[in-house]
């Protein structure tokens, strides 16, 4: 029950583009069609899902104060959670890495649709900023499994709400200085504002 | 505009050219206001709405990034001739991380209470496309001191956005700059704060305006 309002919660209420402005780099280059951003959308539930376990578990028995402590006793006291960043961002970048070769071996389609967007998301703020989350919520292994797949799926609901937004934007009379990312900024902004009817609701 | 400035040409500098000459002068001046990273580009969104509730975090945000954005630009150029291609976009996240990593300490030191208010957000430098952008699109490609000048010039032009938003967002929301109570100091007593620009919201219809206001000025139209 707990897990459910946790993955309610970071879907709706703490979502990573209305409440964090994570992701907004892609989340506006690539809102322009509904099919490119269900691409990018999954591409990022998927490395998301992956990242904040493994980021879990690197945090865990490497970089924790006391975590080494399994390699022997006087690596009790050594604290390495200053090379969090560096960890993070390389597990990211390694996972993306071999996402992308296993989807590019099992499933030649899926590779297609997904590919190019894959190297895109190494530097998704959305990613690591999940991470860096993970980390100062202290979740443990499962609630970090459910906290990455509902924040993925949180900024797929948002870029996809956008992008339909945007295709049907086409047939707007918009003032030249406003056209693309001007109208844009003010849709997220209405958009969060609807997105914040979420607040206070209590699973 | 802003996709020409990507993949400009290398400019063969001259020895005998001077450390400000005209040419160079450019780099600090264009990304200000022409080819800004926030409003021309549309690079580093995330952290330009997130912390500019308040002017304070804002100004520490930025000479953070400056500072990043500076020396990975500067380190990137001295060893760009090293770093093969394959590599190279480890290598850059490895640089920038390092930086970041140097940034974060300095501020849970000497600057905790900064620390927490800006909590994951000094990490999520290291995903700022801005930074990324110029390693990819400068460093690798020019001389030490030019490099240094373009970080100097896109810092600024991010700061200077970052920094409009924040004073708008904490005049109107809390009445105050640099938590000075601005409108009491001028008698105005009962001002009402917008609880809006409290909120996210108000972040994305600032930047909005400003984006607006901007490319009316300058006459730039996205297709």
């Amino acid at each position: 029950m707990e897990l459910i309002s946790l993955g309610i919660k970071s879907i709706f209420i703490e979502n990573m583009v209305f409440a964090y402005f994570l992701g907004m780099c892609s989340y506006l280059a690539v809102s322009k069609k509904v099919s490119t951003a269900v691409g990018l959308g999954l591409a990022v539930i998927f490395v998301l899902t992956i990242t904040v376990p493994a980021n879990w578990m690197i945090k865990e028995y490497i970089l924790r104060e006391g975590a080494l402590s399994w390699m022997g006793s006087e690596f009790d006291t050594v604290d390495l959670s200053f090379l969090q960043f560096i960890m993070f961002i390389a597990i990211i970048a390694a996972m993306v890495q071999l996402v992308e070769m296993i989807i590019e071996k099992l499933s030649p389609a899926l590779y297609g649709s997904l590919g190019i967007f894959l190297p895109l998301i190494a530097v998704n703020c959305a990613i690591l900023g999940s991470s860096l989350f993970m980390v100062q919520k202290d979740f443990n292994l499962v609630e970090s499994t459910v906290y990455g797949f509902s924040s993925g799926i949180g900024w797929f609901l948002a870029i996809i709400a956008l992008a339909a937004i945007r295709e049907r934007l086409k047939y707007s009379n918009v003032p030249d200085g406003l056209k693309g990312l001007g109208i844009t900024m003010f849709i997220t902004g209405l958009m969060g504002l609807a997105f914040m009817s979420f607040i206070g609701i209590s699973i | 505009m802003a996709i020409e400035t990507l993949d400009q040409p290398i400019v063969k500098s001259e020895s005998s050219e001077g450390l400000l000459s005209k040419r160079r002068r450019k780099f600090v001046t264009d990304p200000l206001n022409d080819d800004n990273p926030i409003t021309i580009q549309v690079l580093g969104i995330c952290s330009a709405l997130a912390i500019t509730l308040k002017m304070e975090p804002t100004l520490v945000m930025s000479i953070a990034v400056l500072f990043v954005i500076v020396f990975s630009n500067l380190i990137i150029s001295v060893i760009r001739d090293l770093i093969p291609n394959r590599v190279r976009i480890i290598v850059q996240l490895a640089i920038i991380a390092t930086l970041v990593t140097l940034v974060n300490e300095v501020l849970k030191a000497f600057y905790y209470d900064m620390y927490k208010v800006l909590s994951v957000y000094v990490g999520l430098i290291i995903t700022n496309c801005i930074i990324m952008g110029r390693l990819e699109a400068f460093a690798m490609g020019n001389k030490a001191w030019d490099s240094i000048l373009d970080g100097l010039g896109s810092g600024f032009g991010y700061a200077w956005i970052i920094l409009a938003v924040a004073f708008f967002r904490e005049l109107f929301g809390f009445g105050s700059l640099f938590g000075f109570e601005v409108f009491e100091a001028i008698g105005i007593t009962n001002f009402p704060n917008n609880g809006l620009m409290v909120t996210p919201i108000g972040a994305f219809m600032i930047l909005g305006i400003i984006i607006w206001i901007q490319r009316t000025k300058s006459g730039y139209v996205e297709h």
